[in-house]
């Protein structure tokens, strides 16, 4: 479970976050909506402490995401990310990027960490893929390899962050359900995106975010058909 | 009547050998001038990107002195001052010191280039993983900076396998020098300073050649 309360985010003297709450339960899969710069990208960083918090109590499972004592790489394990740009290691196979972690961070033997890799790869339907470079494929194959590479950590929780944002057009559906997909297994997923259609099939809560407060969370029935808040009528009227 | 005396001689093929000697001992100061340097350099290229300001008022003035100075005036300079502090050091070894840290100081700014090089969202998609700083550090910036300033580090080494003619000046005899005492003795330096060229030019011909090939590997 991870558990955020009264999370506050300066970027210097900037207020990104002001006072998040939020609760999200093991199976859950939360999608996070809101306009640019509204603080939602950001709230994933602070999640698995790749952006510092200046008053913040994140909890992953009990482990207090930035208190001091914290081995994060050990808990960024649990949390497997996946980024608007898919960063591919481009001087690795697509089996290497998969296996490199778990053989490095996990200290899996080469051929277990190889036949990790092989399989989260099958599993993102890249199983012909293994031995390409990432030059080589397309930007909706490379951010599968990254939702890969992310899975054969075994994380608890998958982040994406605005995951389909830097796709063409044609190829943001097969990201999107690869992403799908994971929902049906039963992943716990925090989803930034600006997917519409997917917040509103997938996810079982949706959380709007404006200008670094969470103004409404809800059942995507509510935040969709019945939105309480004025900025989320108004937000949901423009990308419509 | 006294038999005469004659001070030059023609080129003969034991000079040949001769030579051949000299261009290893050019090789042999190079490899570990340069092997060595680059080490520290990238040591330095680390604290340059990383130490900030600090760095910026320590190292970074230290190696632009090494790196702005003439290399002749560094050898003479040292060779004759390290004595002064007890360090005796014949003409090989005051080379290596210096030639290293010419290339340390050289090799510093590419170094830093090259972590420059790996931009940070990829180096927090490696922490996202799990990956210490570290792991970060050896397994996605070495490899992936390493590559895009490759080309401009075989540029640096290839110089100072060159500019280690300059330790000549300090009596130790590789190419350069050996070349210098045969022109003295044959009198003749068109021929002598031509083979000594193509000396120099099959010591580095391979390692651009070969760098190439791994560039292009890369590039698949």
């Amino acid at each position: 479970m991870i558990e955020i309360h009264d999370l506050h985010k300066y970027f210097g003297s900037l207020h990104v976050l002001k006072g998040i709450n939020l609760n999200v339960e093991k199976g859950e899969v939360l999608s996070v909506i809101g306009a640019s710069g509204s603080g939602k990208s950001t709230l994933l960083y602070c999640i698995n402490g790749l952006e510092p918090v200046q008053q913040s109590n994140a909890v992953v499972d009990g482990t207090d995401v930035h208190a001091k004592g914290t081995d994060i790489n050990k808990l960024r394990q649990q949390l497997g990310m996946v980024f608007q740009q898919w960063n591919s290691f481009p001087h690795l196979t697509a089996l290497e990027n998969v296996a490199l972690a778990p053989k490095i961070v996990k200290g899996k033997s080469k051929a277990e960490a190889r036949e990790i890799a092989a399989q989260q790869l099958k599993h993102v339907g890249l199983g012909e893929k293994l031995d390409v470079y990432p030059s080589a494929l397309s930007g909706g194959q490379q951010q599968r390899l990254a939702i890969a590479r992310a899975l054969a950590m075994e994380p608890e929780y998958m982040l994406f962050d605005e995951a389909t944002s830097a796709l063409d057009p044609e190829l943001v559906g097969e990201v999107l359900e690869t992403m799908r997909m994971l929902a049906e297994e039963g992943m716990t997923m925090i989803c930034v995106t600006h997917e519409m259609g997917f917040a509103r099939d997938v996810s079982d809560r949706v959380a709007f975010f404006h200008q670094g407060v969470m103004e409404e969370i809800g059942p995507p029935e509510q935040i969709f058909g019945n939105p309480q808040s004025e900025h989320t009528q108004k937000f949901l009227a423009n990308v419509r | 009547m006294e038999p005469t005396v004659s001070f030059f001689s023609g080129f003969a093929p034991k000079d040949l050998l001769f030579l051949g000697e000299a261009a290893l001992r050019t090789m042999w100061i190079s490899v570990l001038s340069i092997s060595i340097g680059t080490l520290l350099g990238v040591v330095f290229g680390w604290i340059l990107y990383e130490g900030k300001w600090a760095a910026a008022l320590t190292v970074a003035p230290i190696l632009d002195i090494f790196r702005s100075v003439p290399l002749i005036i560094q050898l003479v300079l040292f060779y004759n001052f390290a004595p002064i502090v007890g360090l005796n050091l014949d003409p090989f070894a005051s080379g290596v010191v210096i030639l290293t840290i010419y290339t340390a100081s050289l090799v510093a700014n590419v170094a830093r280039g090259g972590i420059e090089a790996v931009e940070p969202p990829m180096r927090r998609a490696a922490r996202s993983l799990g990956m210490s700083y570290w792991q970060d550090l050896r397994h996605v910036v070495l490899p992936i900076g390493g590559r895009a300033v490759f080309p401009a580090w075989v540029g640096v080494a290839l110089g100072v396998m060159k500019d280690s003619a300059l330790v000549s000046v300090l009596g130790y005899v590789e190419l350069l020098k050996a070349s210098q005492i045969l022109i003295t003795r044959t009198q003749e330096p068109f021929l002598i300073l031509s083979i000594a060229g193509a000396f120099y030019f099959a010591l580095s011909y391979p390692i651009s050649r070969y760098a190439a090939s791994l560039e292009r590997k890369w590039a698949q």
